[in-house]
């Protein structure tokens, strides 16, 4: 179970006849977790996301969970290959792809073994039967096998001939049997697409987009695709299936949406409002690597993308192109960003604009490339030398991440800094329905470029600032009579040049800080979720924990109690109000995938004795813990006396 | 008059994402007049004080560049001067152009994206044997390769001067330095060498004292569209003096010295008494002159397309200079980065407006009526 209300018992609706005079029944759920599970040669991904996108048309609510291996072909049939897709659908808003399956549907014994254990008891198992064979079932260690010798009684398991059955239905295609097989997870994707009466059109029409040059290929999938569909319609092992109900939302135009799709269209959309070229300069690292994908294909908009040598590169043409008057991008993970650290200091420095998208990964060093984590944000708040601060900014969800780009420009450009924008891996691959924003509605981004002169003998001075925003003028080469030097020398206030005087470094760098202290007068008030108002126990957290903490609450509410939610997008500066609201509340609890790194920011900075709940399995929380978690804090705040600020700090 | 912009914006039709740039530039024209592109040396002097050490060679390099830039009809504003770290390093301060004297070995690829985003630029790489060949060894090579148009300035002075002298990748084996009081071990690098390897389109070598060589290099380097590289020996008197005393000495250095110039026989020396001539493996030698044909002697050819020619002659001197060729190796014609991405972006917009509301809904949105 996730989040979301208990089911209510299913209700039958229809009893419908099948072709062939089966009765098959129609039994109506608010939600289904679904977990595709197979070899990483399988196409899992695939076909997670294709059945994604047919649900999303559809009009439910959903989230996603794509889980697969860092090397590309693991060895076939064994665990490290094992690649696995999991989608949580529903008729109501949710926020997480789902603690664990209802359903799942296992390509090989790999598959099976790698994932059984997540699956509750009683929960229907869909297995490919054809590849159980001896060699297959040896390479995980199985003596048995385990559709056949009762081990899998306390699950609902379906055994179907997956392969053969698609191998069956392309006989006719010309394709061999090797590749008629590969077909299978076309198959698997019809039969679901059966069973739970998802709209088949966007399927075959994104399989002929997709091999459009091949289209005896495309004839293939297709029917192994509609092959699938009719073997649920008519065979009796499925006597059931399912409606998941369209889930109600806000009137508008919707799309199903990745968070690094997301980002990426954030910062097209960014140079856009601004009309600015967007430029940017990346070196290809998991799971940042979309982005730049992405961007690439966006030159139409003036996007120039450029793959550097390494990430230093990356950053450093970034910066030069910023410098020339671009909105200059560079886009990594957490191992990028550590080699972009003096170039980082020198943007500090020379207060240009500039973004740094860090899409975490587990780490450290090499770590787990694609699992997901929040690891990287004290690196991203103090990973520099000298005092070199930088706005961080964190989206919550994969759609978020448009926004959440947006904002990172805005700061970047109205504050001539580099910004880093902190996604994750589980954001960055993970997917939901999207409200697309009405292009005007989007932040006014444009700023001035300096055009004359702006001392008091007519001369340029590059670093008198803006009073209000401390911004220095930006003032781009080929702007006549402000020819200026820039570096990462300490520059004297005003001119620019290099100074070593004491007092002057101490000025700049205080300056330097109070101009990103600055920004958060810039920010709106922060919102609470509390809907009773009578919350004691705050949870706060950043980033893509937003889901599964929001879940934990929902639970929490839904057994009475209440809870107050804060959720930052600001890690620096933090929101004004925010050490206030957490001194308002007798316990704060902060549940992060790392060892604690925003607590440990908030007791420095707030003196509040902020409760760490951490967790770093690559993969997000789940809601049913996080709640047990919740859970014993507000019962332990309920029957300590005075629970506020324990160890003498206060 | 029109400005070198104002020709790019002609000439290309400026897109609309670059149209604030060249806008804020236009202003700056309406309001401060026209771009000046008649220059005098002094034009090009800032207030700030020259602080290399007396005696330095990067003054005379810096004296040799303000004298010659007001020939090329740039106006000082189009002019980007970006430098890494190190004594060299420091020449933006002194040139009132824009600059950026950036970090460690990083120039080339700052530049890389300024170039590349503002092609209508004249964009210069100031850097040091340490800066471009240790820590910065990789960006050059690549930027070599990718021919962004930029001119590259490496000011080898065979040491680390800022740091106050250790020994640098092209030092010869066994220079005594404080970090290496019984000799160096590695092998050096030959920079010519390197950047030919890298594919270079333009590589040339000047002395920092020869101001009419090292103007000539300089001018054929501006000129030409690509990355030129051009490797200036330059005395660092406080902690390598003399380095290349071989080659300065009027009697040594016409006797070491082979001068590149493009169609013309290469015979140097004494009365021209040695020549070079190829050894019969696919590389060149050195030659007495009147021990062989005259048809065997080689006329130099920058243009030649195979780099196999320049590095041979790149492999003709010692690590202790003697036969170091000095001019222009190779100057070849190939397309430039910055244009290439640029006839990207031309063709992607033609075949596709950008049209943001189509992006952001895609292919498969749904509608949800009120
Ligand atoms: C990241 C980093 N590492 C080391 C240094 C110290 N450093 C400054 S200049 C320099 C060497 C400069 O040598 P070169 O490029 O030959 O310049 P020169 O001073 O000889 O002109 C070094 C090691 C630095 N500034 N930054
Ligand atoms: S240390 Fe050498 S290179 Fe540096 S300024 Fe002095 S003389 Fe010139
Ligand atoms: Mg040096």
């Amino acid at each position: 179970m996730s989040e979301s209300t208990p089911s209510t018992e299913p209700t039958t609706l229809t009893q419908a006849s099948a072709p062939g005079g089966l009765v098959k029944s129609v039994v109506q759920l608010d939600r289904v977790v679904i977990r595709l599970a197979g070899d990483s040669g399988d196409g899992m991904q695939l076909t997670g996301n294709r059945f994604t996108s047919e649900t999303a048309s559809f009009g439910n609510d959903l989230s996603t969970l794509p889980n697969f291996p860092a090397e590309i072909r693991a060895p076939t049939g064994t665990l490290p290959g094992v690649s696995s897709f999991q989608l949580h659908f529903a008729d109501h808003d949710i926020m997480t792809p789902g603690d664990a399956p209802d359903v799942l549907v296992v390509m090989n014994p790999a598959a099976l073994k790698a994932n059984i254990a997540d699956l509750p008891g009683g929960g229907l198992l869909i297995a490919d039967s054809d590849e159980f064979t001896a060699r297959n079932l040896a390479k995980v260690g199985y003596a048995e096998n385990p559709l056949e010798d009762g081990s899998l009684d306390g699950w609902q398991l379906v055994s179907v001939p997956l392969t053969s059955m698609t191998t069956d239905a392309l006989a006719g295609s010309g394709l061999g049997k090797k590749e008629a097989e590969r077909s299978k997870n076309m198959f698997t994707l019809g039969l679901l697409s059966w069973m739970y009466h998802r709209p088949t059109e966007g399927t075959i029409r994104f399989l002929e987009r997709q091999f459009r040059k091949k289209p005896e290929i495309a004839a293939a999938n297709i029917a192994a695709f509609r092959a699938g569909f009719n073997y649920g319609e008519t065979t009796e092992a499925f006597a059931v299936s399912y409606e998941v109900k369209p889930a109600p939302m806000a009137p508008g135009t919707y799309r199903n949406i990745s968070g690094n799709q997301a980002l990426a269209y954030g910062l097209v959309a960014a140079g856009q409002r601004s009309g600015l070229p967007v430029f940017l300069g990346a070196y290809p690292i998991t799971p940042a690597s979309d982005v730049l994908h992405e961007l690439s294909k966006h030159k139409a908009f003036g996007v120039r993308t450029y793959q550097a040598e390494d990430e230093i590169a990356g950053i450093g043409a970034a910066l030069g192109a910023s410098f020339g008057g671009a909105l200059g991008i560079t886009t990594t993970s957490g191992p990028g960003v550590a080699l972009k650290g003096e170039t980082i200091g020198l943007a500090v420095m020379t207060e240009l604009p500039l973004v740094i998208v860090d899409v975490q990964r587990g780490g450290p060093s090499t770590g787990l490339p694609t699992k997901t984590e929040q690891s990287d944000l004290l690196q991203a708040l103090f990973g520099r030398n000298g005092e070199a601060p930088v706005p961080v900014v964190a989206p919550r969800s994969p759609g978020d991440c448009f926004d959440a780009a947006i904002e990172a420009c805005r700061i970047a450009l109205t504050y001539r800094t580099p910004v880093f924008l902190l996604s994750d891996g589980y954001l960055a691959n993970g997917a939901e329905p999207w409200a697309v924003p009405d292009v005007e509605s989007l932040p006014d981004l444009r700023t001035e470029f300096a055009t004359e002169p702006n001392g008091p003998d007519g001369e340029f001075l590059p670093y008198l600032r803006d009073p209000e925003t401390l911004a220095r003028p930006w003032a781009v080469p080929g702007t006549k009579g402000l020819q200026h030097r820039i570096g990462g020398l300490e520059k004297a206030d005003g001119t620019g040049n290099i100074s070593y005087d004491p007092a002057n470094h101490d000025f700049m760098t205080r300056t330097r800080q109070a101009k990103i202290d600055g920004i958060a007068a810039s920010l709106p008030p922060t919102e609470v979720d509390d809907p009773d108002g009578d919350a004691t126990v705050a949870v706060i957290g950043w980033g893509s924990t937003y889901g599964p903490i929001g879940a934990a609450c929902r639970r929490i509410r839904r057994s009475g109690r209440s809870i107050a939610q804060v959720h930052l997008r600001h890690l620096n500066p933090l929101p004004a109000d925010l050490g206030d609201i957490l001194r308002s509340y007798d316990r704060v609890v902060c549940p992060e995938m790392n060892l604690g790194q925003l607590s440990m920011l908030l007791r420095a900075k707030y003196l509040v004795d902020v409760q760490s709940h951490t967790q770093v399995r690559g993969l997000p929380f789940r809601a049913a813990e996080l709640a047990a978690v919740l859970q014993d804090v507000i019962d332990g705040a309920a029957t300590t006396a005075d629970p506020v600020l324990s160890g003498g700090q206060s | 008059m029109t400005t070198p912009i104002d020709a790019h914006v002609h000439e290309l039709g400026m897109p609309a994402f670059d149209q604030r740039i060249a806008d804020a530039v236009a202003r700056s024209v309406e309001l401060g007049g026209e771009k000046q592109t008649t220059l005098k040396a002094k034009d090009l002097k800032t207030d700030q004080e020259v602080r290399w050490c007396p005696g330095c060679g990067d003054y005379v390099i810096l004296n040799a560049v303000q004298s010659f830039l007001p020939s090329l009809g740039i106006a000082r504003e189009d002019m980007v001067i970006v430098s890494g770290i190190g004594c060299s390093s420091r020449f933006p301060y002194y040139m009132n152009t824009y600059g950026m004297h950036s970090i460690h070995g990083r120039a080339p690829a700052i530049a890389t994206g300024l170039a590349a985003s503002r092609p209508e630029l004249s964009v210069w790489v100031v850097t040091g044997d340490g800066d471009a060949l240790s820590i910065g060894g990789n960006h050059l090579i690549h930027t070599l390769r990718r021919n962004v148009n930029l001119t590259i300035l490496l000011f080898n002075n065979r040491i680390y001067g800022l740091t106050k002298g250790q020994y640098s990748p092209t030092s010869e084996i066994g220079k005594v330095t404080k970090s290496t009081p019984m000799g160096s071990l590695d092998h050096p690098f030959n920079p010519v060498s390197l950047a030919l390897g890298a594919d270079a389109t333009f590589v040339g070598r000047a002395m920092d004292s020869d101001r009419k060589g090292l103007t000539d290099v300089l001018r054929q380097a501006a000129e030409h569209q690509g990355t030129a590289l051009v490797e200036i020996y330059q005395n660092c008197n406080i902690f390598n003096d003399g380095a290349f005393e071989l080659l300065k000495d009027p009697l040594t250095g016409t006797q070491w010295t082979i001068p590149l110039v493009h169609g013309e026989k290469l015979v140097f020396g004494p009365d021209g008494a040695s020549c070079v001539v190829a050894d019969g493996a696919g590389g060149l030698r050195i030659a007495e002159t009147n021990q062989v044909e005259e048809s065997q002697i080689v006329v130099h050819d920058a243009h030649r397309t195979d780099p196999s020619y320049a590095f041979a002659l790149s492999r003709l001197s010692s690590q202790d200079l003697r036969y170091t060729p000095m001019g222009v190796f190779r100057s070849i014609q190939k397309p430039t980065y910055e244009a290439m991405m640029a006839d990207q972006l031309e063709d992607a917009r033609s075949g596709q407006p950008a049209d943001l509301a189509g992006l952001l809904a895609g292919n498969d949105s749904w509608t949800v009526e009120a």
